[in-house]
C-alpha cells in the first residue's frame, strides 16, 4: 500500500503547490491589471486614503488641496478645490467616485504618488510599514490665479475663452473658460444638475468644457495671420504688393463683399491698396485675391505647419483638446484637392474652417517668436511632499511654421491694426502692441463671434492673448475683445 | 501521546492562532466567538485521545455507525425547518439562534467508514467484480444526490475526492479512480442542466468579467456579470492584487468601502485566504501554504509508518482531506478551479470547522503514536 500512499501524497503535495503558483500570479503578475480594472472597489478605497498632491497656481496659491476625514476606522482624503471657479476646466476634478478629469486625470500617477521610480517605490513602502500615509506629489502650475480671475471678470458670463502665454517659451498664464463652474459642486447632491442648467450668456455653452481648448469657433479676420503667412513666406507677396479693392471680390462670378461700413449703406471700399494695407483694415477682398492667386491648399499648408489639423500637445488629457481646421458635418476635413476648396472665403477664416482660441494664440505666439513656435504647457514643476524637484517642465519648441524674416513682416503689420487699423482698442500708452481682430460670421445676421490675438511689447515680445467671445449682437473683434485683451496685456506688463 | 508526532500540534496551533488573529483584525465580537470554539475544539480533540487512547482501532467495528453518520450529517441541512439555505447552498443547519455546518463533522465520520470498509474489502475490490462496484455507486449516487439537495459542490467536491484517493490506496487500481472521476464529471454535467446553480459556478469561474450586461438574479435587473454573479470572486482577486507580494501590513488592508459596506461577502470564512492574502501579501501566505504542505507531509509519513491497513487509510484519508479541502478553497479564490464555498482548514472562521479539524489531528496523533510505539517496540 505503500506504493500507492507516496502517489498520493505527491498529489496532494502538488495540489499545495499549484495553489502558491496560482496565488503568485495574482499578487505579482496580474497586479497592475486588477489595479486598473474600473469595478476594482478596493483600489477606489485605496485611492482615497493616499493625500492627494496640492495643485498650486503661479504664486503659489493653492487651487487644490484635501480635506481629512475618519471613516470606519479609515483616514481618507477628499478633494476640495479653493478658488473653485477660476480653472475647473484646465485643473478638472478627482471624485471620491474615483473620477478625474482635467489635469487632475493626467498627473493623476504624480498627484498620488504612483509615478514609478526608484526612490518613491521605495519611500512609499516604508510609509506603509510605518503606517504613515502616502502623499502625492505637489504640482505648480504656470497659471496665474490673479489674471485668470481678471479674465472671468472681462467675459462677464458672456461665452468665451482668454488665452494667455509667453511667447518664448509657451508658458500658459491664464487659460479662461466662460462660462464657469465651481468645481466644489461636483460632490454636492445633484451637482452635476446645477451644473447642467448653467448655460452662460450664449444660452448653449457647456461649463465643464474648456472652450480654450475644445471650443471650436470660426476664426473670421484673425485666420488672415494665416493667410498673410502663406501669402509672404511663399515669396508670392511682399506687405509692399498692391491690390485695387472694389469692396469686393469676384469668386465663382459672383461678388463676394468686404464687411459693412458703418457710415454709408454697402460695403467698405479702398481703392488701390498695399497688402499691408488691406492687413491694417482687414479688408476682404484683398484676402480673397490672395486665396484666389496662392490657393486653398496652400493656405491650409501653412495651417498644419502652424499645427492646425492636429490637437495641440498640452497637459491636459488630449480627449480634453480638439483640433483645428476646416470642419464638414461636424467632423475634421481635409480636402484632397483644391476644387473642394473655397480659396477666398477660406482666405479671410470663413469657409467652413473652425479654431480653438489655443491655436489661434499659438498662431500669434509663433509670429512674435519670430516664426518658431513653443508648445504651450501649464504645468511649471511637480515637487514632492517633502520638496524636492520631481520634475520642472523646459520649454520645447515645436517647430518652425514660417521664415523669421516672414514673421518680422507680419509683426509690423500687426503693429499697424493697433496703431491705426482695426485694432485701435487695445493700445497701451508707452508700450507697442502688435494684434489682429477678428469678427467672424455665425450665421445668424447681426450676430457675430468677436475675435482679438495680440501680443507684447512687440518690439521684443513676450506675451501673447488670444481672445474669443461668442454670438455678440452687434459685437465686433475691436469693440468687445480688443479691450478684454488689452486689460490682460496691461496685467501681463505690470501696468 | 509521548510517541505521537511532535510537529502536528504546533502547526495546528500556528494556523489557528493566524486564523484566530485575522478573525480579530476583521470583527473582534468574532474572534472571541471563534476562541470559544477553539476551547471547545481542544476539549474534543483531549477527549478523543483520552477516549481512544488503548486503541482506535475499535472504530473499525462501528464503520456503518460512521457511514449512516456521514450521510445523515450530509443531508442534515437539505430537512426542511432545520436546514438554511446560505448563498444558494443549504450547507447550513440552525436550532434557534445556533448555526452549525455538519458537512465538516460528516467529513471525519466518512473517512472513518472508509478507511474500515477499504480494508476490509480491498481484496474483493481489486478483483473488479461488477457486483463489488454496488458500494461504490452507492456513494458516488450519494455525492451527486448531495450536489443536487443541497447545491453544495464544494462539500460534494470533497468527499468524492477523499474517496477517491482512500480507493486508489487501497486497491492500487488507477482505471477505478479514473473511471470514477469520468462519473462524476458525466454527474456533473448532468447536473449542471438540472441545476442552474453549478453551471453558474463554471462560468464565473471561466469569464469573471463580462463586456456586455446580462441578466442578474440577485437584482431582477441587467448587469456586468462582475457587478452581480462573480462579484465575490472579483473583489477577492481584487483584494490579493492589493496585498501584491509583501501586503499591506495587518491591520491595514482594505475591506470595507467608504460607505462602510464590507466589499467581500463571507470574508471570515470562506475568503479569509483573500484577506490575509492582502494584508500578509504573497510572502505572508506562500508561507502559510508551506505551513499546510508541512502539515500534509507529516500527516502522509504517519501513513507510511503505520502498520496496519486500517491505521494507513484513516491517516491517508485525514492527511488528503486536509489537502483537498485546502485545494478546493484557495483554488476556488485564485481561480485554478470553479470557486465553491468550503473552510479554510484551521484559519476560518465557524465552529464546526474547528472542532472537525482538531478531530482531525487528534486521529493522526493517535495514528502516529501507535506507529512509533510498535517501531519503538520491534
Amino acid at each position: 500500500m505503500n506504493k500507492q500512499l507516496l502517489h498520493v501524497s505527491v498529489v496532494a503535495l502538488v495540489l499545495l503547490a499549484v495553489l502558491i503558483v496560482s496565488t503568485t500570479y495574482w499578487q505579482t503578475w496580474a497586479v497592475g491589471d486588477l489595479a486598473d480594472r474600473q469595478d476594482n472597489a478596493i483600489a477606489l478605497v485605496a485611492r482615497l486614503t493616499v493625500d492627494r498632491g496640492k495643485i498650486l497656481g503661479a504664486g503659489g496659491t493653492v487651487l487644490a488641496t484635501n480635506r481629512r476625514h475618519r471613516k470606519h476606522g479609515l483616514t481618507i482624503f477628499t478633494r476640495r478645490y479653493t478658488a473653485a471657479d477660476i480653472a475647473p476646466q484646465v485643473i478638472g476634478y478627482s471624485t471620491t467616485a474615483g473620477t478625474t478629469t482635467g489635469l487632475e486625470q493626467s498627473l493623476d500617477d504624480y498627484l498620488t504618488g504612483a509615478n514609478t521610480n526608484l526612490t518613491n517605490t521605495f519611500k512609499d513602502t516604508l510609509n506603509k510599514l510605518g503606517d504613515q500615509t502616502v502623499h502625492g506629489d505637489n504640482v505648480i502650475l504656470t497659471l496665474r490665479p490673479a489674471l485668470q480671475a481678471l479674465a472671468l471678470q472681462q467675459l462677464a458670463g458672456r461665452c468665451g475663452a482668454v488665452v494667455a502665454l509667453n511667447a518664448k517659451t509657451g508658458a500658459i498664464y491664464a487659460m479662461a473658460s466662460s462660462p464657469t463652474y465651481n468645481a466644489n459642486l461636483i460632490e454636492q447632491p445633484n451637482g452635476f444638475a446645477k451644473i447642467g442648467r448653467i448655460k452662460g450668456a450664449c444660452g448653449d455653452a457647456s461649463a465643464l468644457v474648456n472652450n480654450a481648448t475644445a471650443g471650436l469657433y470660426p476664426p473670421g479676420s484673425t485666420f488672415k495671420m494665416v493667410t498673410a503667412a502663406a501669402a509672404l513666406d511663399s515669396g508670392a507677396y511682399t506687405p509692399s504688393s498692391t491690390f485695387f479693392d472694389p469692396g469686393y471680390c469676384v469668386e465663382y462670378g459672383q461678388h463676394v463683399s468686404n464687411a459693412g461700413n458703418p457710415d454709408q449703406n454697402g460695403p467698405e471700399t479702398y481703392g488701390n491698396v498695399t497688402l499691408a494695407q488691406g492687413f491694417e483694415h482687414s479688408i476682404n477682398s484683398v484676402f480673397c485675391n490672395v486665396g484666389k492667386h496662392i490657393g486653398g491648399e496652400e493656405i491650409l499648408k501653412y495651417a498644419k505647419r502652424f499645427g492646425f489639423y492636429s490637437v495641440p500637445p498640452l497637459d491636459t488629457p488630449p480627449s480634453a483638446s480638439l483640433a483645428s481646421g476646416l470642419y464638414k458635418n461636424g467632423k475634421l476635413f481635409d480636402p484632397k484637392n483644391e476644387s473642394q476648396i473655397d480659396p477666398g472665403r477660406l482666405a479671410f477664416g470663413q469657409f467652413s474652417m473652425l479654431s480653438t482660441p489655443l491655436q489661434m494664440a499659438m498662431v500669434g505666439a509663433t509670429i512674435a517668436n519670430g516664426g518658431e513656435e513653443a508648445q504651450p504647457y501649464l504645468v511649471d514643476r511637480i515637487v514632492a511632499s517633502d520638496g524636492s524637484l520631481v520634475s520642472r517642465t523646459t520649454p520645447h519648441m515645436l517647430g518652425r511654421p514660417i521664415k523669421p524674416q516672414t514673421a518680422a513682416e507680419l509683426n509690423q503689420m500687426m503693429q499697424l491694426v493697433v496703431q491705426g487699423g482695426t485694432g485701435t482698442t487695445a493700445q497701451i500708452p508707452g508700450v507697442l502692441v502688435a494684434g489682429k481682430t477678428g469678427t467672424a460670421e455665425t450665421g445668424v445676421a447681426g450676430v457675430y463671434d468677436a475675435w482679438f490675438v495680440c501680443f507684447a511689447p512687440a518690439n521684443n515680445p513676450r506675451f501673447v492673448v488670444a481672445v474669443q467671445v461668442e454670438k455678440q449682437l452687434n459685437g465686433f473683434g475691436a469693440s468687445v475683445s480688443a479691450p478684454i485683451a488689452k486689460a490682460i496685456l496691461e496685467k501681463l506688463l505690470g501696468r | 501521546m509521548p510517541l505521537a508526532d511532535p510537529y502536528l500540534l504546533p502547526m495546528a496551533a500556528l494556523l489557528t492562532a493566524i486564523g484566530v488573529t485575522e478573525i480579530y483584525r476583521l470583527g473582534p465580537s468574532n474572534a472571541f466567538r471563534q476562541a470559544l470554539w477553539i476551547v471547545i475544539g481542544v476539549a474534543a480533540f483531549a477527549a478523543t485521545l483520552f477516549w481512544l487512547h488503548k486503541d482506535y482501532r475499535a472504530l473499525e467495528r462501528y464503520k456503518y455507525v460512521f457511514g449512516v453518520t456521514a450521510i445523515g450529517l450530509l443531508f442534515l441541512p437539505a430537512l426542511p425547518g432545520i436546514g438554511e439555505t446560505i448563498n444558494g447552498s443549504r450547507l447550513w443547519i440552525h436550532f434557534g439562534s445556533l448555526q452549525f455546518q455538519p458537512g465538516e463533522l460528516g467529513k471525519i465520520a466518512l473517512i472513518v467508514f472508509l478507511a474500515a470498509y477499504l480494508r476490509e474489502k480491498r481484496e474483493v475490490l481489486a478483483q473488479g467484480r461488477l457486483k463489488d462496484w454496488g458500494p461504490l455507486l452507492v456513494i458516488w449516487g450519494g455525492a451527486m444526490l448531495v450536489l443536487f439537495a443541497t447545491n453544495d459542490l464544494g462539500s460534494a467536491l470533497l468527499y468524492y475526492g477523499i474517496f477517491l484517493a482512500m480507493l486508489y490506496v487501497a486497491t492500487a487500481r488507477i482505471s477505478f479512480v479514473a473511471a470514477a472521476l469520468g462519473l462524476f464529471v458525466i454527474g456533473s454535467f448532468g447536473l449542471s442542466y438540472l441545476t442552474p446553480h453549478v453551471q453558474d459556478r463554471v462560468t464565473n469561474w471561466l469569464s469573471p468579467w463580462s463586456t456586455h450586461t446580462i441578466y442578474c438574479p440577485l437584482s431582477g435587473h441587467p448587469a456586468l456579470r462582475q457587478d452581480c454573479q462573480s462579484y465575490q470572486l472579483v473583489q477577492s482577486l481584487y483584494s490579493l492584487g492589493h496585498g501584491g507580494f509583501g501586503g499591506t501590513g495587518l491591520g491595514h488592508g482594505i475591506f470595507t468601502s467608504t460607505g462602510g459596506r464590507q466589499v467581500i461577502p463571507d470574508l471570515n470564512t470562506d475568503f479569509i485566504y483573500s484577506a490575509l492574502a492582502q494584508e500578509l501579501g504573497l510572502v505572508g501566505v506562500a508561507a502559510v501554504l508551506l505551513l499546510y504542505m508541512g502539515f500534509v507531509l507529516r500527516g502522509f509519513r504517519i501513513a507510511l509508518t503505520a502498520s496496519d491497513g486500517f491505521s494507513k487509510l484513516l491517516a491517508a484519508g485525514l492527511s488528503f482531506g486536509f489537502a483537498f479541502q485546502t485545494f478546493v478553497i484557495v483554488g476556488g479564490i485564485t481561480r485554478v478551479i470553479p470557486l465553491t464555498g468550503i473552510t479554510l482548514p484551521f484559519v476560518s472562521y465557524g465552529g464546526s470547522s474547528v472542532v472537525a479539524n482538531f478531530l482531525l489531528v487528534a486521529g493522526l496523533m493517535l495514528i502516529s503514536h501507535r506507529a512509533n510505539r510498535q517501531q519503538a517496540g520491534a
